[in-house]
């Protein structure tokens, strides 16, 4: 028979994970109206305004009618992978978070329990991310596969081909990191930059800044995000990988699009913009979850900001960026940060 | 008793998934099998302590290495491609290298040099478990390491050397 500290660890991981799954299921509807008030704002317009005051209820309007919405399996489409590859794109998307740490231990008023703002502090925690957030990809082939049909096939093989480009380019973003950090652990390496703004990765120069844009241009392509979202081109494709797909099983397409933006926004904030470490030192009480709520909530908006600013590459534009430039410069840059590293 | 009941289960699924990668007749759904095979042998180096290699096992192989196998797989014409026969007369010297395989394994097994282990989590261990790998992989498993480089250096050459010929043959025409 177990003691009670065991129950209680045991418990409090599944309500956690659950809190999780919940936020994260519930993120996608201020996220939607929030990306098209942006996109309206930008281009000079309302955006969505009908539903409830300025628009609010709009995303709940959405949900219903994905809901309602009959759903279509294609003629002579692969049914198995059909109905399968939504939740292969969406488990991944949800199985990231188990490593990401959201803070400290924070004391719970009135309990006097420790409680860590994390599921699980991985000694592998950064490559698990990696690893998991590489999966969703099957999904998107699968897919576009499943659906028999030519646009959907496309958009599966140009996404399989911009995310073995860009997959180099990041992990190698996350190396450097690694480097600066001594550590492949989220938790040790938000603690390695604590203290001020100074500590931050960003700003250990001259390589932060190079490993932060390497990591954010290879991410904005791995997610599939203008001005990389060549596998869903309206123009060439119709709708890429999920022209076929209606329904619920495209709202979990789309809601593994936006989970996946949340993880690069919340994995930028880990990597290089200090976590939950205040920029400097302010005499208030502010909780460190309020920094990182914050940070993420500003990468969050920049995604939304470069979607409406930016036109789309070209795909040998694509290539060449991935391979010509973003490879060579990482290679150089773990070089120089080697270099630094021991001699600094 | 968790740990066995999780190992089976890994293990069954790894085998079932194996056996249809090389019985059914669709590519891709060889493919599929085959990731889904990998993740089970990922479970089970997390149950044998070693959490590297298991989240490595998935980036590489089933992150890389899957995804450009599905690439050359999906421009195949699958309508034709169905294979009409499956096992190409490979048989006989497939099962000449499991019943091989299984001799060696036996051996190994009894002589004592594979052993799993077993009972609860270390946790000091399961922390350093990274560290342990570079160290060894850098000090007494240094030669291996080097002649495995030195094959991918070479593969890596011969690529470019099969692309580079294409492009000539390109130019005659």
């Amino acid at each position: 028979m177990p003691d009670t500290s065991t129950i209680i660890e045991f418990i409090l991981i599944i309500v956690k994970a659950g809190a999780i799954a919940m936020v994260l299921f519930g993120l996608p509807l201020p996220l939607t109206w929030l990306e098209r008030k942006i996109a309206g704002h930008i281009q000079v317009r309302l955006g969505p305004y009908r539903v409830g005051p300025h628009g609010l209820l709009q995303p709940f309007a959405d949900m219903i009618k994905l809901l309602m919405k009959e759903d279509i399996i294609p003629y002579k489409a692969d049914k198995l992978l059909f109905v399968i590859a939504p939740l292969l794109a969406m488990v991944p998307a949800f199985a990231v978070f188990a490593a990401i740490p959201f803070g400290e231990k924070v004391t719970i008023p009135g309990l006097d329990y420790e409680l860590t703002l994390y599921l699980s502090d991985m000694n592998v925690g950064i490559l698990y991310i990696l690893a998991m957030s590489g999966l969703g990809i099957y999904g998107i082939i699968l897919g576009g596969w499943a659906s028999n049909s030519k646009y959907s096939l496309l958009g599966g093989l140009r996404s399989s081909a911009q995310m073995i480009s860009y997959e180099i380019a990041v992990s190698f973003a996350v190396i450097g990191v690694v480097m600066l950090a001594n550590s492949l652990s989220l938790l040790d390496i938000v603690r390695a930059q604590g203290g001020n703004i100074l500590h931050w990765n960003i700003l250990y120069l001259p390589v932060g800044p190079v490993w932060f844009f390497i990591f954010i241009i290879g991410s904005t392509a791995e997610i599939n995000r203008i001005p990389f979202d060549l596998p869903e081109d309206e123009g060439t494709l119709a709708a890429g990988f999920h022209t076929e797909y209606s329904g619920m099983k495209f709202a979990f397409f789309m809601l593994a699009e936006y989970i996946a933006m949340v993880t690069v926004s919340v994995l930028a904030v880990i990597l290089f913009f200090g976590g939950w470490n205040a920029p400097f030192y302010i005499p208030l009480p502010i909780p460190p979850i309020f920094w990182f709520v914050a940070k993420v909530a500003f990468f969050i908006y920049l995604f939304m900001w470069v979607r409406f600013t930016l036109p789309r590459y070209r795909y040998d534009q694509l290539m060449n960026i991935g391979w010509k430039i973003l490879l060579p410069l990482s290679l150089v840059n773990v070089l120089v940060t080697g270099l630094m590293r021991l001699y600094l | 008793m968790i740990e066995q009941f999780f190992f089976y289960m890994f293990a069954i699924v790894a085998i079932v998934t194996a056996v249809l990668v090389i019985s059914v007749r669709n590519p891709v759904h060889s493919a599929f099998y085959l990731i889904v095979c990998f993740l089970q042998v990922a479970a089970i180096f997390i149950l044998l302590r070693s959490p590297f290699l298991a989240a490595v096992q998935v980036f590489i192989y089933v992150g890389a290495i899957m995804v450009l196998f599905l690439f050359a797989v999906l421009v195949l014409d699958i309508g034709r491609e169905q294979f009409r026969e499956r096992f190409h007369g490979q048989t006989v010297p497939a099962l000449v290298a499991i019943a091989g395989l299984f001799v060696v394994m036996g051996i190994l097994l009894v002589s004592g040099r594979i052993t799993a282990p077993l009972g609860p989590f270390d946790e000091p261990a399961l922390m350093k478990n990274t560290e342990v790998i570079g160290k060894s992989l850098y000090t007494s498993y240094i030669f291996p390491f080097e002649i495995v480089s030195i094959l991918l250096l070479i593969a890596l050459i011969g690529a470019v050397v099969l692309v580079m010929r294409e492009r000539g043959k390109e130019n005659k025409d």
